[in-house]
């Protein structure tokens, strides 16, 4: 991908790999791809578990997407409250 | 002469590196700069030709310090400074740094080092404070307003830790007499102020927000550089002299969350970085209250790829600053264009920090996340998984993503300076072969390793937790849920000294005028008062100023005489 990316800086205003919607969506693809796989890897392996609920089918998965989504909204709903413009501390001094 | 001879050929590499930093300032600009960067690797093979033992043992004060203790927890925390500083200078050549600077940069390591391999905690004060001095120089040399007054908050909160770590050091050496640096624990007398003092300085919640707050004020090779040392000296010293404190583990928990969602928020990405260093130190903090021999490990090991990952994508980060002159992510993106060989280091730490197999992440953080499963902290394991997917977000995906990634700003940018990249190649090189071959690091660690990363059900598990993370930010992304980069302030815990305690100093000082104002307007009314009935009393119909008679003056005066001849003789 490297090459690819300096082959193209040799013409500025060539359009860039990413700026290709195609080869965008040819990415999330490939994240969905992984994702299924890993979520059928469950059936394929030995768990070692330190607890009862980590044994449950995909814990990691579920947990890693469900708290991540958390994290996004909570960060939304914490910013409504602690973000001032740029220069808030700038102004009193 | 033989003493001498003992006392100074083995002597501290951090002391080495000090008497560096005085000679840098003599020699001219460009051989200064490269003298920064050659001193460092030439003690790393320094150190590596000495045994484990006590060195440089000299006696002040009728103590004994031990200025150079060598064993196995010194020794990785030494040569990842040493790493450090060599890889932070040779940064620095592509930053047109002053000679001043270099000398800083060489003190401050220089500093932290020789603290690090103090064996009595005189000899761990000292040094500890040549550093926070040297320090502060870093951020000054922005020369900035903003530079200038964050490198005060920064002094005040350093300083004050300092005059804690004193107080503790006294109490506890005049209730034990014995000031060496070894195991404290909370119950020995001066323990709790030693452990505040480690904590401020280890930037542990509520004391946090000096890092956030300076660290990206610094210049751009001085953020790299301060990101490596007093927060990773601190965690060494937590490691020496706190190991299984249990109040550790919930406020390591503590650490490795809130700042996460200040992560994601934050508009400058060097930042970002600071606030993901606080996760990162979080997890070493929780390693070391668990206290198990894994679970050090695992917190030394972490501390160790943590420096290497975070200054890589500081690195990025500077350079990105260096070209575009901005670091807000509401300003950046499109960069890979332009900056391809930055982006791509940029993507190794960040895949290095989001704990990816392969990379050094992986091999370290687990050690600690699986002491936790081991000793059944159930909820504290959670907040590591947890962690750990957040990581993924604002360095794994953030960082790489908002400036090299997101819609092209625009920027007409070259790519880094030579002395930049290669910084940036080595330090990417480093996570990558900790990563691929942990033995390499595993080896050198304080206590003999029976941990293996690359089992299979540990390696699944990691990329499942990790990629629906990332499956969440890309449907979060797809459905406009998250968060737009908008340019702004968020509120910490410094709005409190920096608002809240402003406020008060104002409110105070209003009210306290007013006071004044009262007490000294009744005061000048009594006093006119008294003046002026005084004034009555001797005005001319005054009783004072009347002139009487000669007669009644006499008889006056008969009178009173025959008084006291009665009484005199009755």
């Amino acid at each position: 991908m490297e090459n690819k990316v300096q082959e193209d800086y040799k013409v500025k205003d060539e359009l860039h790999w990413f700026d290709n919607k195609r080869n965008i969506r040819r990415i999330i693809y490939t994240i969905y791809a992984i994702c299924a796989v890993l979520f059928l890897a469950e059936f394929f392996y030995h768990k070692h578990a330190f607890f009862s609920f980590d044994t449950w089918f995909s814990f990691y998965a579920i947990y890693g997407f469900i708290m991540s989504v958390g994290l996004v909204i909570g960060a939304k709903v914490i910013r409504i409250f602690l973000m001032r413009r740029e220069h808030y501390y700038d102004s009193s001094s | 002469m033989t003493a001498a001879a003992e006392i100074l050929l083995p002597l501290n590499p951090g002391i080495w590196l000090i008497v560096g930093a005085l000679i840098a300032v003599l020699l001219p600009q460009t051989l200064s700069r490269w003298f920064a960067v050659i001193l460092p690797v030439f003690l790393i093979a320094f150190l590596f030709s000495l045994n484990f033992d006590n060195y440089g043992a000299i006696s002040f004060l009728n103590y004994n310090l031990e200025t150079f203790r060598l064993d196995s927890l010194s020794r990785i925390f030494g040569l990842i400074f040493l790493i450090a500083s060599a890889l932070g200078n040779l940064y620095a050549l592509g930053d047109d740094v002053n000679k001043l600077q270099c000398s800083a940069a060489l003190a401050y390591a220089g500093g932290t080092i020789a603290a690090v391999f103090a064996g009595d905690m005189i000899t761990l004060f000292i040094f500890f404070e040549i550093a926070t001095i040297a320090s502060v120089f870093l951020i000054w040399a922005r020369r900035t307003e903003r530079a200038f007054t964050a490198g005060m908050r920064y002094l005040i909160f350093q300083i004050g830790a300092g005059v804690i770590l004193l107080a503790g050091l006294l109490v506890h050496v005049s209730a034990t007499g014995s000031i060496d640096f070894d195991k404290i624990g909370l119950d020995a007398s001066g323990g709790i102020l030693i452990l505040t003092a480690f904590g401020i300085k280890s930037a542990f919640p509520l004391v946090h927000n000096w890092l956030q707050d300076a660290y990206p004020e610094a210049t751009i090779s001085g953020t790299v550089i301060l990101s490596g040392f007093t927060t990773k000296l601190a965690i060494y010293a937590l490691a020496r002299s706190y190991a299984g404190t249990e109040i550790l583990i919930w406020i390591g928990a503590v650490m490795a969350v809130f700042p996460i969602f200040y992560a994601i928020i934050e508009n400058d990405l060097r930042r970002v970085l600071t606030y993901s260093l606080n996760v990162q130190l979080g997890f070493m903090v929780v390693g070391i209250g668990i206290g198990t021999e894994i679970a050090l490990n695992g917190a030394v090991s972490h501390a160790v790829v943590h420096i290497l990952y975070k200054a890589l994508l500081l690195m990025s980060m500077g350079a990105v600053l260096l070209r575009t002159g901005t670091c807000n992510a509401s300003e950046l993106g499109g960069l890979v264009k332009t900056m391809p060989w930055t982006a791509a280091f940029c993507i190794v730490g960040a895949i290095s920090a989001s704990a990816f197999p392969l990379f050094s992440g992986f091999i370290s953080k687990s050690m600690i996340i699986t002491a936790a499963g081991e000793q059944g902290y159930w909820i504290i394991w959670l907040i590591l998984l947890f962690a750990s997917a957040g990581v993924l977000y604002h360095s794994g995906i953030r960082i790489p993503y908002f400036a090299f990634f997101s819609e092209d700003k625009g920027h007409d940018a070259k790519e880094a300076p030579r002395p930049m990249l290669l910084a940036m190649c080595i330090a990417a090189f480093l996570c990558v072969i900790i990563g691929v071959f942990p033995a390499l690091l595993y080896t050198m660690l304080p206590f003999p390793v029976d941990y293996d990363p690359y089992t299979v059900y540990h390696v699944i598990n990691q990329l499942q937790l990790l990629m629906f993370a990332a499956l969440a930010f890309t449907v979060l992304k797809l459905i406009n849920i998250y968060p737009s980069d908008i340019q702004g302030t968020n509120l910490d815990t410094d709005w409190f000294y920096r608002k809240g305690l402003m406020a008060l100093i104002i409110f105070s000082n209003r009210h306290i005028n007013t006071g004044c104002r009262v007490v000294c307007d009744s005061a000048v009314g009594i006093i006119s008062k008294i003046i002026n009935s005084l004034k009555l009393l001797g005005n001319n119909d005054g009783i004072l100023s009347r002139t009487p008679a000669l007669g009644s003056s006499i008889a006056w005066i008969s009178s009173l005489l025959l008084l006291v001849l009665l009484l005199r003789f009755a």
